[in-house]
């Protein structure tokens, strides 16, 4: 059992993200996660699935990808070098006292330089932190806040492209 | 020529070519039935249920080559109709089904008669589609018909609001005689390179097995089919989809295989060292125990769908094409072979066949004093074999028992429902069958149980002339439920039995048709006889059957093909 990412371009459709979504759902195949937005060409969605799985399962897992008619191309990134990246946002307490008391700030603010993160907005109570990264880095600064501080995180999943020469493109 | 919505629809199923629609009107497309009334090329089949019309369009694009045309209305109209989008899907049957939508303007709002039928369909069909622009109707009516009959085909439904086809609202409208679409472009021809090891691989064999499906059929690729088994020389057996492939009569068919498969059919599956698959998907009713698939084989698998290889069972080499053309290939090449088969090893395997034929597993009791439902289909098979037959059958116990007893030399004739299983298909997949066959002999093989599914159906039967032929092996239980009941459950035979059956005969009869009941072996050869000969008729024949007749072999869930049960205590031919 892998992690693959599965990149796909599809026309830009109603209903399109509803078919892939139905898919694995009808045939009890895992999401761990899902993104979807426009391409350069507006006619095309590009969606990015991370899943898990046997080699024979996301082996049908592609097949039945492709036989879905709004399907034009895809790619599996993780048979190749790739670059995976994933925005989240993590809102988290910290008090802003006496100045005996900042600790709680201070700490959380090289945690964030840490792993090259940023303050995005702040309050007297609040600090919401921006993070990019693998899917990894974003686990391990959200292991690494003390949990009684977190108040939400909110995480775009995975998007990613291949590296150098390859790449997803209609079929010329 | 400017065209309403409706009009375009009914113009473009004319250009097309289509001869009927089976449908059934409603509120969200009287506009589409006012343009049907105001033409007469296209004909209209009204049926008596929605699910009926599927079915009927099924049998009509499973007996010819042609896609079947359903046309309902919106909310419960394609709600009926899902149970025969699914049945098609399951079989890989071409068919357009027109759903009615409520107006564009209230879609979502809950509307009178609203389901989301893109929704509700979009897991049982090839692809489905909601027109919301009048221009855009044509095209997507012909990417329908090229989606539902290229590829691997299957059922494409088009939902139609109903301010689409308002009458007020023409535009222009031309034929679209081309269709491209960019992300679907299935594959036809075979890689070269894997067609020649695949043949290496089959020339080579000691013990092959040519194992076929419906894909053979579909793909209108019977003759290259058996030209490439007789050239061999090899066995084959048929899935119950692909029956009439290859001629049923020939020495080299050794009959059906898994779980209600022939007892010779099922040893070679298992003994074979090469299996030649082709058009056929390794459906859990034919590999049984996977596990134990084939133990000893290289497989080579011929398949349009690349998502059915390697899907249930890994193969060796194979190919992605249509069935027709790799056979083509395989043809060319075998025919270029340096070498033949090994005639020795081929022989030895052949005799060891016929060893396991010898058990004639299909024999049953032929003195009982009760009518045994498999001398019902031999009869009929006597009966009809040298004239134009079709069977359609329902789901249970009746069906294998055709599937078994009666002899398909040609593709397209026996007509049933296997990836679904669908109870109700038998008689209005007979309708349909018969309106594309007028002058043929359309045999519909069911059971009391199956039969009550659909029987409103009779009534459509009697409105458009239909002289189908009813053999109902009526054995007053849900036979198959009841066969799994006194194998699996200790012979608890939990609502299997059916209580208060309408008297067939007269059931027949109040719907302006011939009844018959038939309660002695001696009379059954007779009433076909009849009923036959009834050429303009519907002719319902209720057949009191042995109530504890069991389908053998068979074999049962989890086991291998080896390890079939068989029938006991019958005297051999």
């Amino acid at each position: 059992m892998h992690r693959h990412i599965i990149s796909i371009l599809m026309e830009n459709e109603a209903g399109a993200l509803s078919r892939v979504a139905g898919l694995f759902s009808a045939r009890a195949y895992n999401i761990e996660s899902l993104t979807v937005s426009p391409t350069e060409d507006p006619s095309m969605s590009r969606m990015t699935i991370v899943t898990v799985g046997s080699e024979e399962i996301i082996e049908q897992i592609t097949k039945q990808l492709n036989k879905l008619i709004d399907v034009v191309v895809l790619m599996e990134l993780t048979e190749g070098e790739h670059i995976e990246r994933e925005l989240a946002l993590v809102k988290i307490k910290a008090q802003a006292k006496d100045k005996a008391d900042s600790q709680d700030r201070e700490e959380l603010t090289r945690l964030v330089d840490i792993f090259r993160g940023h303050v995005v907005d702040v309050t007297s109570e609040i600090y919401v932190v921006e993070l990019t990264g693998t899917g990894d880095k974003i686990d391990a600064f959200i292991k690494a806040l003390d949990q009684q501080l977190i108040i939400e995180v909110v995480r775009t999943g995975v998007s990613g492209i291949a590296r150098g020469d390859r790449c997803l493109k209609l079929p010329s | 020529m400017e065209l309403s919505g409706g009009e375009i629809l009914i113009q473009f199923l004319k250009d097309e070519g289509v001869e009927y629609i089976f449908g059934y009107p409603g509120g969200a497309v009287l506009h589409i039935y006012d343009a049907i009334y105001r033409q007469d090329d296209v004909k209209h089949i009204l049926v008596r249920h929605e699910q009926a019309a599927t079915h009927a369009a099924d049998g009509y694009a499973r007996s010819t080559d042609k896609p079947g045309v359903v046309l309902v209305t919106s909310g419960p109209g394609a709600t009926n109709a899902i149970t025969g989008i699914a049945t098609a899907y399951l079989d890989s049957i071409p068919m357009i089904v027109i759903t009615g939508q409520v107006p564009l303007p209230v879609i979502g709002s809950d509307a009178f008669q609203e389901v989301d039928s893109v929704g509700i369909t979009r897991p049982c069909v090839k692809h489905n589609f909601l027109v919301k622009d009048i221009n855009e109707m044509a095209d997507t009516l012909k990417k329908a018909f090229h989606l539902a009959t290229t590829g691997r085909p299957g059922p494409v439904v088009v939902d139609i609001p109903k301010d689409i086809t308002d009458p007020a609202i023409k535009v222009p409208y031309s034929y679209p005689k081309t269709v491209s679409m960019r992300s679907y472009n299935p594959v036809t021809q075979g890689h070269l390179l894997q067609i020649k090891r695949a043949v290496e691989m089959i020339m080579s064999a000691k013990r092959p097995m040519i194992y076929s499906g419906g894909g053979v059929v579909l793909s209108g690729a019977a003759a290259e089919l058996t030209e490439f088994t007789r050239v061999l020389g090899y066995p084959i057996t048929q899935t119950l989809m692909g029956l009439g492939a290859f001629p049923a009569t020939d020495k080299q068919n050794v009959g059906m295989l898994g779980m209600h498969g022939t007892y010779e059919a099922n040893m070679a599956m298992h003994e074979c060292d090469v299996l030649i698959a082709i058009g056929a998907r390794f459906d859990d009713r034919v590999t049984m125990k996977l596990a134990e698939f084939c133990p000893t084989a290289k497989i080579v698998h011929v398949d349009i769908d690349p998502a059915s290889i390697s899907k249930n069972v890994k193969v060796d080499v194979p190919i992605v094409g249509d069935v027709k053309a790799v056979l083509k290939d395989m043809n060319k090449l075998i025919d270029e072979a340096p070498h033949c088969p090994d005639g020795t090893a081929i022989a030895k395997w052949w005799a060891q066949i016929e060893e396991w034929r010898g058990k004639q597993c299909l024999e049953y009791d032929r003195k009982s004093d009760l009518i045994k439902p498999q001398f019902v289909i031999e009869t009929l098979y006597d009966l009809t074999k040298d004239q134009s037959t079709y069977v359609t059958s329902d789901v249970g116990q009746h069906q294998m028992w055709a599937a078994q007893y009666y002899k398909f030399d040609e593709p397209r004739r026996w007509i049933n429902s296997g990836g679904l299983g669908t109870m109700g298909f038998g008689l209005p997949a007979a309708m349909g069958v018969q309106l594309a066959h007028k002058d043929a002999t359309v045999a519909c093989v069911t059971g009391e149980g199956s039969i009550q599914m659909c029987i409103q159906e009779l009534s459509t039967c009697l409105q458009y002339e239909l002289p189908i032929k009813i053999i109902n092996l009526n054995n007053r239980y849900l036979g198959m439920v009841r066969q799994w009941q006194e194998f699996g459950y200790e012979e608890r035979y939990s609502m299997s039995y059916m209580e208060a059956l309408p008297d067939f005969m007269k059931l027949a009869e109040a719907y302006g048709h011939v009844g018959m009941l038939i309660e002695k072996p001696s009379d059954v050869e007779g009433a076909l006889k009849e009923a036959l000969a009834l050429k303009d008729r519907l002719v319902f024949m209720d057949f009191i059957t042995d109530r504890t007749e069991n389908v053998y072999p068979m074999i049962e869930a989890g086991s291998a093909h080896h390890e079939m049960r068989m029938r006991t205590n019958v005297e051999l031919a």
